[in-house]
């Protein structure tokens, strides 16, 4: 198809959606983190990097493989991130939302500058878990089985994650604190707790992600720094305002990135800017955003 | 936490006093002036240059409330342009700071244009992934020469006739351009189009129902705000003699946030006090290598939490007075 090899197109297209599975993740745990807390959480690279290194210690010192990583470290990731609301974000209720965004800011240049501090700037790798190695011949390409499984799982959490908020019980309790905190309060639902296991669940979310991804990108400090900036862009082209729709934005600009690899690689780094910059001029409150 | 120390939405300010802000000014220059021989005139530059960048900044989320998250891509596609010229054309420092300015100008009007689309936190992540494919477009282009950066950038001769490859020339040309830079801040905050900016701060719906077009108001504060932080990023080419990609990078907009944070936002003279101590630390920390970022990690936490009027809104609540 327009004289590009079948085979790299579609290795392209599945690399675009692993890293749209990330941007799914990533972007999912702000929106429901911004949700609640009305705070842009700059940490969420940084925590992203923090769960890769949580499976890559688990592995190395306590001889917890990929299987147990993958539950333990989005919890490690998730208290953190709890320790981090009840000890600095708590402070900062009432205040600007700019101020959320500077203090998580600080603390991701604090967790990012320590993590290098001890393991330099290069990566690391961490193994593929044996149950998945290998892959899949489909005719038309070679499909890895660790990278079908990343989108697969990811695909499964965001889905989840859906049907929690938009079909429980606690769910509705969460959508509810969400429009009038107050109100749900005065109902006798503890919303101070809601919020700080909110901001748990959303980091944890990344922390997951940081694990799926450390088979695929290596373990590195700065491997959210960038990061983090993309799924900022997805965010302001999805809007934060629906769950379903930071999903799909995440998984579409993934897509779109890796068939920029294919046509026009010098322009793969910008792309995700340029279709920012495109949805801001046409509708400018995201795709799936209301007007503010 | 009471609103009072919510500086972006200051309850009750003191009333400006303009014979303040002249005792003050006239201690800063004096301060200045006397600096280069007691201090390296080099460091000195490069914290004036940062103190213009950050007081450009400072106009923007100070007076206006908006947060732009990518002020480096001012900094430093006009600083690239800037050495460019002067390296490549040949042309007098005064042509390449100008053309340096233009661009930061044009970039201004454009990202603004886009980012004031969108209100409050998004303003801050427009930026920030605008600034980031400004980084990435230095990364790529052959100009820029890349991860080397343009080295050994020619100071060149002011107006054809005064010499700036003396370093003393070079400082006291800084210094005119910094307090150039800073009067006309100053000048814009305090004209009628600088208080519709503040009344824009303050309450954003009853500007608009006074009859202000308020995205005319926040793109023109928005292109004066990157045209300074570009003549901030042209000078401190010449005068360090290289453009790099540092000035580019998402971390350089953090630092300016930083600077004005620490120094205080939405004070006159806080994003200078800011850039100085930054810079001294930085140059002061260089030793402890990537522990500089975690320091200033810190710093941010500390002064989002505990002090966010920062040194010089301390200073101005403890004397009363607004500095």
């Amino acid at each position: 198809m327009f004289g590009i090899p079948t085979q790299a197109l579609f290795s392209q297209l599945l690399l675009g959606l692993i890293n749209g599975s990330f941007y799914a993740l990533l972007s999912l745990g702000l929106a429901v983190i911004f949700g609640m807390l009305n705070i842009v959480n700059f940490a969420h690279g940084a925590l992203y990097m923090m769960g890769a290194f949580v499976a890559w210690f688990l592995l190395g010192y306590a001889g917890i493989g990929y299987w147990g990583a993958l539950i333990l470290a989005p919890l490690a990731v998730g208290f953190v991130g709890v320790v981090i609301e009840r000890t600095m974000l708590q402070r900062l209720a009432g205040l600007d939302h700019l101020y959320g965004l500077l203090l998580t800011f600080g603390l991701a240049l604090v967790i990012q500058g320590v993590f290098q501090n001890q393991f330099g700037s290069s990566g690391m790798p961490y193994a593929i878990p044996p149950q998945l190695t290998g892959g899949q011949n489909l005719g038309f390409m070679f499909l890895p089985n660790y990278r079908a499984w990343v989108v697969v799982f990811s695909l499964v959490v965001c889905i989840a994650t859906w049907f929690m908020i938009e079909k429980t019980r606690l769910g509705s309790y969460l959508r509810a604190a969400t429009e009038n905190p107050t109100l749900v309060r005065a109902f006798g639902v503890n919303v101070p707790l809601m919020i700080t296991l909110t901001y748990g669940f959303g980091v944890g979310l990344a922390g997951l992600a940081g694990v799926l991804s450390a088979p695929i990108n290596q373990v590195r400090p700065l491997m959210g720094a960038d990061l983090i900036i993309v799924v900022f862009a997805v965010v302001v082209i999805g809007g934060m305002g629906s769950i379903m729709g930071s999903v799909i934005t995440g998984f579409a600009l993934g897509v779109i990135e890796g068939l920029t690899k294919v046509f026009y690689p010098e322009a793969s780094n910008t792309v995700i800017f340029v279709i920012m910059a495109i949805v801001l001029l046409i509708k400018p409150a995201g795709l799936f955003g209301r007007a503010a | 936490m009471t609103a009072a120390t919510d500086v972006l939405a200051p309850a009750a300010a003191p009333a400006p006093r303009r014979r303040d802000f002249e005792v003050v000014f006239a201690l800063m220059a004096a301060l200045l002036v006397a600096a280069p021989f007691v201090v390296y005139p080099v460091f000195l530059m490069q914290a004036l240059c940062f103190a213009l960048f950050a007081c450009a900044f400072n106009l923007l989320i100070g007076y206006v409330g908006l947060l732009s998250f990518g002020h480096a891509m001012f900094l430093g596609s006009a600083g690239y342009v800037s050495a460019h010229a002067a390296k490549e054309w040949g042309v007098t420092p005064e042509l390449a700071i100008l053309l340096g300015v233009l661009t930061s100008g044009a970039i201004g009007l454009v990202v603004g244009a886009l980012a004031i689309r969108r209100q409050g936190i998004y303003f801050a992540m427009i930026t920030l992934a605008l600034s980031q494919m400004i980084y990435f477009f230095c990364l790529q282009a052959p100009f820029t020469h890349g991860e080397d950066g343009i080295q050994s950038v020619p100071r060149g001769k002011l107006f054809g006739v005064l010499d700036l490859a003396d370093n003393m020339t070079m400082y006291f040309f800084v210094l005119a351009v910094f307090l150039g830079g800073f009067l006309l801040i100053y000048r814009i905050i305090h004209s009628p189009f600088g208080q519709v900016l503040k009344a824009i701060r303050e309450n954003e719906p009853r500007a608009i129902s006074l009859g202000y077009s308020v995205d005319r108001y926040k793109l023109a504060a928005f292109v004066m705000s990157a045209a300074l932080a570009g003549l901030a990023g042209a000078t401190k080419s010449l005068a360090l003699q290289n453009a790099s990609l540092t000035d580019v990078h998402w971390s350089m907009s953090g630092e300016v946030v930083l600077m004005t944070l620490i120094g205080g936002l939405g004070t006159m003279f806080g994003p200078v006090v800011g850039a100085f101590v930054i810079i001294a630390m930085l140059n002061y920390l260089a030793q402890f290598g990537q522990w500089v970022l975690v320091i200033q990690g810190v710093i941010f936490v500390v002064c989002v939490l505990a002090f966010r009027r920062g040194v010089v809104g301390e200073i101005g609540a403890l004397i009363r007075r607004e500095l």
